[in-house]
């Protein structure tokens, strides 16, 4: 077991401190480039939170489309080949619904304020509320 | 830290004997490198003589030479671009690149798709973008040999070698490369001069509209629909999804623009293909900066944008698999 505070506590610390500190640095690239830094310190916050579980639900539904055991990175080879020759197709229900699922995933570690995203989770919260 | 610092005083050292001969006598004041451009340097200036301050720009960029010959073309055509005042040379010890005149105005995409400041000017954005990207594509292409000339299948085709060489599974963009293929237009009967990169985020505007057209280091030659689909890409929409034109505009109106002023007859239906080209192009491109930022490009900016390829994987899956 390690210690506290955990990994996500001293990111989302750091990231604070660098919004804190960026706006004071003269160089407007250096202000900048801090800006950026603590962006990214909070994807990776985000990614430590969320891609265990979004990563063994992604290679479970693609063991299920493949048909064949593997690692994630091996299983997404595999279906990225077959869906280039047309073997599989993103139209399917399955694949289709695979692809928006892994999707949505990587874009609430990425960028879940991107307007792609938004605009996507605000369509799919009007259907269910239908 | 150090290397910026390190070349800010080689920089200083070099514009100081080209200024003074640029603007007879004038001396370098107030440099400042500006962020805003992620793989070429830009740096702002203000050449200082008795007749005023004049304020400048400093372009480093490995293709500055053929940008700069871009940017007096486009001038020629009515495009509106910043004046070039000096293309390096060896003997100036800065690289390659120019030094043109500083242009007053906004670029940053999201100030321009949402400030009260702009909202005059967005109601006729649109149709100017068509206006002007018709008069780049008026430029010979004969004038330019060195520039890459591509049909549409060559072009797919390099970005998908370009997605390859990541090693990197992506099944959303196998699906689009395979969309992309099954429905991939024929060679254009004129193959014009494209900008490249003409979207918002590269323009500078005024409460009076467009007044430059930035970053040429992306032109090449092919089929006028690439520049029209890019600026479609949700990317450069900056939050604003319904105007389908860089946040700013509709369609329509970039279409009747370019057609009133090219005399041509693009349609709106062709832009669906390039639109998809576009984001996936842009997709690719975060992509391979994973292999940048590895390499010769270890910094926070370069690892930020690698992770914008999944913005295009969605807004492929919205064009595809809506």
């Amino acid at each position: 077991m390690q210690d506290q505070p955990t990994p996500g506590e001293m990111l989302k610390t750091v990231a604070e401190f660098l919004r804190s500190a960026g706006p004071k640095q003269a160089q407007p690239h250096i202000a900048y480039q801090v800006r950026v830094a603590a962006n990214v310190l909070d994807l990776v916050a985000r990614e430590l939170a969320i891609a265990p579980v979004e990563n063994t639900l992604e290679a479970g539904r693609l063991r299920a489309i493949l048909g064949r055991d593997g690692s994630l990175e091996e299983l997404n080879t595999a279906f990225a080949e077959a869906l280039d020759r047309g073997t599989l197709s993103m139209l399917t229900p399955e694949v289709r619904d695979h692809l928006w699922a892994t999707t949505l995933a990587k874009l609430s570690i990425d960028q879940p304020t991107y307007s792609g995203y938004r605009a996507t989770l605000a369509e799919r919260t009007g259907l269910a509320n239908l | 830290m150090n290397t910026i610092e390190s070349d800010e005083v080689r920089i200083a050292g070099g514009l100081r004997r080209l200024v003074a001969t640029i603007v007879p006598g004038a001396a370098v004041e107030g440099l400042q490198r500006l962020s805003g451009g992620a793989t070429q340097q830009t740096w702002r200036f203000e050449a200082v003589s008795s007749a005023g301050s004049t304020p400048m720009i400093l372009r480093r960029a490995p293709s500055g030479d053929i940008e700069a010959r871009l940017i007096s073309a486009a001038r020629e055509r009515d495009v509106p671009v910043p004046l070039v005042r000096h293309v390096l040379t060896p003997a100036d010890g800065l690289g390659s690149g120019f030094i043109m005149d500083f242009v007053e105005g906004e670029t940053l995409g999201g100030r321009i798709v949402k400030s009260e400041a702009f909202a005059v000017a967005r109601e006729t954005l649109s149709s100017r973008c068509g206006e002007i990207l018709a008069k780049v594509h008026s430029i010979d292409p004969a004038q330019f040999p060195s520039l890459r000339s591509s049909s549409p299948s060559e072009l797919l085709q390099h970005w998908e070698d370009q997605y390859r060489s990541t090693q990197w599974p992506r099944p959303v963009f196998a699906c689009a490369f395979r969309w992309l293929r099954q429905t991939c237009p024929p060679a254009p009967a004129r193959p014009r001069v494209l900008h490249g990169d003409f979207r918002n985020g590269n323009l500078i505007i005024g409460s009076d509209g467009i007044r430059a057209v930035l970053d040429w280091e992306l032109a090449h030659i092919g089929d006028p629909m690439e520049d029209i689909g890019w600026l479609c890409v949700n990317s450069w929409r900056f939050g604003r999804m319904d105007k389908v034109v860089g946040g700013f505009g509709d369609l329509a109106d970039l279409i009747a623009g370019y057609n009133q002023a090219a005399g041509a007859s693009v349609r709106i239906e062709s832009c669906k293909w390039w639109e998809v080209f576009g984001t996936l192009r842009w997709g690719v491109m975060c992509a391979t900066m994973t292999r940048d930022f590895r390499t010769t490009d270890p910094t926070v900016e370069r690892a930020a944008i690698a992770r914008r390829a999944s913005e295009t994987e969605i807004d492929l899956l919205r064009l595809l698999a809506g």
